[in-house]
């Protein structure tokens, strides 16, 4: 680090609680992050890790709990005002899941941005360029400081983010996710950095859902789980195994319906073979056997909703893709979603706000958008719209206060069933739903799986895909993980199982590597 | 009682009160020539406020109207010339015109809409280049002066746009006849609810299944076909196209979209806001001719604080919702 005397800081909370509104998100949590450590911290979606480190770089006040700091030369301090600038100041520094840049300034604008250095008058350029090629020098990074970000590289965003840390002397350096956006080698580039920063007595927060690189850098793991802590143990002491059964070890409930079998004749009515994904080298094949629930699992980013949408129509596959999509045998290339449609393919989006629903439109309106052909000739039968959406308000159980109300105005929970409903008045035959419980309650959670195992037991076919591991194991016949890009492994019968799913998630197994022969063999 | 809704009745009460006032200000405002003559008159910027209605709504603008006016008059008035000479029939040299002039709002309609869709610009960029572009081009056309229409098919002409039907002259028939069809594509077809949707939110219209870049391109060329409805009832009128034909139009088509209350960033539109928009615009012009208290060449001030006022009004009334 620039600063000479920089000695190592512990921050450490106890009790921690953190509620929104009504709902307490974190149940108490005890943390000790200690300068010259790399402390990881791993829960599945929903355990409460991001909330917890926007407390600790005080972006979120806490609810309740100690704060306490100390700076290495005994004392420790307890904290009573804790808020980012406080944080910063201590050199506590967070850097997100999504960079925050200004994408149009240049690499030094960014790094003192906020911190801008100043002559009698003005910006004194010069000396924040210099500065900043500094910073760059001890990162070894060869970003030029003059360059405009928005012309960078991801893996070079992530270094001017960490190089802004460093202007502001940053002594916790809390990274939500950094991998997630590289490359492998792009990683390796960012543990070098982080090993360093550990020797120069920085105390760095690390969350990844990536067991091995986990294994390869923490020196400390603490374990979360739906907001409880689990514990924190020393690196060591942790097989990858033993970090994804800490992490799961939860008990299925009766949340789920009892999901009708599929029959052993069943015909395959999606096959899609050696499809070729923008962006990566190798390609995925899988299929869909009528009456089915084929779960799709993976870590956010593992391709899954790309391949899905690739399927339909939403994007373009790679150039030179080879692959075909048959549907029942026939041969199918849709280049537009409404192809698909048209075909009986429908598609639930997982950004119900932003892709899924108009919000400052009415329900009615919402509601027939996805099949607007079926209700019209020359002109819409309004009538028949409005019959059927008063049908579908019965069979999906939507709940309003009243019915001229925008779809924004609905709660989550009734925002995703009428959602939902949208889909299925088109009438598809084989539906792919993404990510179709994510933040709704329980309650609602429920009623939607006993949708699914409707639209199963009514010959419907469905590829669900989830990042909630339960619903995964819940409601699936067979489980296609996803892994980089690629379906590292399709389980079935007793192989469904969260820990085994969490290994193929996590690049630990890989079936499509052991039939290649490439390497891997290790249970 | 329906509780009065300011959104919707809001345009109609603001026409309501200028015509109030400009009866007050000059008898001669109430009198049947200078009714119809408003009708006529706001009948030009009223169709081509109908197509801009639906880019608006779709989220797009279209700053080039006013010169692809001035362009397709120049354009018909050079083809009804030079066909003197090889066609007998004036009637049929007009309609080939008409023809014409369809055709070529409905191509310039279609190259906006693909440099926005295919080609990925921002529409404010793409229609302040062609704007730039055929009103360059009708100047050159014109060698910087005027065409002027050939005055044996000038006389046969001007009755589309001096002929009067039941009273009123055809100009306006023709008004009507555009907004009665714009409504209903607007609000009664998959069309006018597609419309509705991409200005509202694009990602959501694509995955509703709509083509968005056809949508958005539908509704560039709907509004060239306006444009070149709106300029086939203006060249009678003049005889002749320059360099100043049109000049404008553009802006007064977008304020009265937006006095009619469609939003500008998209996502809702309203038909017959639009037509008492157009409606207003012109009868503020006509009532500044008709007193002396205001000058006429504050016409483009009055009618800024018109378009910001009905605007202002619009937003307070989303509040209270």
């Amino acid at each position: 680090m620039s600063d000479e005397n920089n000695k190592s800081l512990t921050l450490s909370v106890k009790n921690l609680r953190k509620s929104f509104g009504p709902v307490e998100v974190l149940h108490g949590i005890d943390l000790t992050l200690r300068g010259g450590e790399v402390h990881a911290i791993l829960g599945e979606n929903g355990a409460g890790k991001s909330t917890l480190v926007k407390i600790l770089s005080g972006f979120e006040p806490l609810t309740d709990g100690e704060l306490h700091i100390s700076d290495g030369s005994g004392s420790s301090e307890r904290i009573t005002l804790w808020n980012n600038a406080i944080a910063e100041q201590a050199g506590v520094v967070l850097i997100h899941q999504e960079f925050n840049l200004a994408e149009q300034l240049t690499v030094a604008e960014n790094i003192f941005l906020g911190n801008e250095i100043t002559g009698r008058h003005f910006l004194d350029k010069k000396t924040m360029q210099t500065k900043a090629q500094g910073y760059l020098d001890i990162l070894r990074s060869d970003i030029d400081p003059g360059a405009s970000v928005d012309q960078l590289p991801v893996s070079a965003k992530q270094m001017v983010e960490i190089a802004k840390a460093q202007a502001k002397n940053a002594r916790v350096l809390v990274l939500d996710e950094p991998t997630a956006v590289l490359t492998q080698q792009e990683s390796q580039v960012l543990f070098e950095l982080i090993d360093r920063f550990r020797q120069d007595g920085v105390a760095i927060v690390f969350i990844s859902h990536k067991l091995d690189e986990i294994e390869q850098i923490a020196d400390v793991i603490t374990v979360l789980r739906d907001g409880e802590l689990v514990g924190s143990y020393p690196a060591a002491q942790l097989s990858k195994d033993d970090m994804a059964r800490l992490m799961v070890g939860r008990e299925l409930s009766s949340l789920f319906p009892e999901m009708p079998k599929v029959p052993n004749e069943a015909e395959v009515v999606l096959r899609v073979s050696d499809l070729l994904l923008q962006g990566n080298s190798t390609s995925t094949s899988f299929e869909l056997r009528r009456g089915e629930v084929l779960g799709f699992s993976g870590l956010v980013g593992s391709g899954r909703t790309a391949l899905m949408e690739t399927v339909l129509g939403l994007r373009r596959s790679a150039k030179g893709n080879t692959g075909s999509v048959e549907l029942r045998g026939e041969r199918v290339d849709f280049k537009q979603l409404s192809a698909a449609r048209n075909k009986g393919v429908a598609y639930l989006t997982k950004d119900r706000k932003g892709s899924g629903l108009l919000l400052d439109k009415g329900l009615v309106f919402n509601f027939s958008l996805f099949s607007l052909h079926k209700v019209s000739s020359l002109l819409i039968d309004t009538k028949r719209e409005e019959v059927a959406f008063e049908k579908a308000i019965k069979t999906f159980d939507i709940r309003m206060k009243d019915r001229s109300i925008a779809a924004g105005n609905l709660s989550g929970g009734n925002q995703q069933k009428l959602l939902l409903a949208k889909i299925l008045e088109a009438e598809p035959s084989i539906i792919i739903i993404d990510e179709p419980t994510r933040g709704i309650d329980i309650g609602t959670k429920s009623q939607i799986y006993y949708f699914i195992a409707e639209l199963i037991a009514s010959g419907h076919s469905l590829i669900l895909i989830s990042s909630d591991i339960t619903e995964i194991i819940g409601l699936s016949h067979r489980v296609a993980v996803m892994y980089h890009g690629q379906i590292s492994g399709v389980l079935e019968g007793d192989e469904i199982e969260e820990i085994e799913i969490m290994r193929y998630a996590a690049g630990l197994k890989n079936k499509h590597l052991e039939q290649s022969g490439t390497s891997n063999a290790k249970a | 009682m329906p509780k009065l809704d300011l959104k919707t009745a809001g345009p109609f009460i603001a026409l309501i009160v200028v015509f109030i006032i400009g009866v007050l200000v000059n008898d001669a405002f109430l009198s049947s020539g200078n009714l119809s003559n408003i009708l006529a008159r706001s009948s030009f910027i009223g169709i081509v406020a109908i197509g801009a209605t639906f880019v608006i709504t779709a989220g797009g603008i279209d700053l080039s109207v006013g010169s692809m006016a001035a362009f397709i008059s120049g354009c018909m008035i050079l083809l009804m010339n030079a066909l003197m000479d090889t066609i007998d029939s004036m009637v049929a040299i007009i309609i080939l015109a008409i023809i014409a002039s369809l055709g070529i709002g409905a191509v310039a309609g279609l190259i906006n809409g693909l440099l926005t869709t295919k080609a990925k610009i921002e529409a404010f960029i793409v229609t302040l280049g062609t704007m730039g572009i055929y009103r360059s081009l009708v100047t050159y056309m014109a060698d910087g002066g005027t065409l002027s229409l050939n005055f044996t098919i000038g006389d046969v002409y001007s009755e589309v746009y001096y002929g009067v039907f039941l009273g009123l002259p055809y100009p306006v028939w023709v008004f009507l006849a555009v907004a009665v069809i714009g409504y209903v594509l607007l609000n009664m077809t998959v069309f006018g609810r597609h419309c509705f949707a991409v200005g509202s939110n694009e990602s959501v219209a694509r995955y509703s299944a709509i083509n968005v870049d056809r949508v958005k391109t539908a509704t560039y060329m709907l509004q060239g076909v306006c444009v070149s409805i709106a300029t086939i009832i203006y060249v009678p009128r003049l005889g002749s196209a320059s360099g100043q034909t049109g000049i404008l139009w553009e802006l007064e088509a977008i304020a009265a979209v937006i006095i009619g209350g469609t939003v500008l960033k998209g996502g809702y539109g309203r038909i017959w806001g639009t037509v008492v928009g157009a409606l207003i615009l012109t009868l503020i012009g006509n009532i500044l001719n008709l007193t002396d208290a205001v000058s006429n060449y504050l016409n483009g001030a009055v009618q800024g604080i018109i378009v910001i006022v009905a605007v202002y009004l619009q937003r307070g009334a989303w509040r209270r919702d």
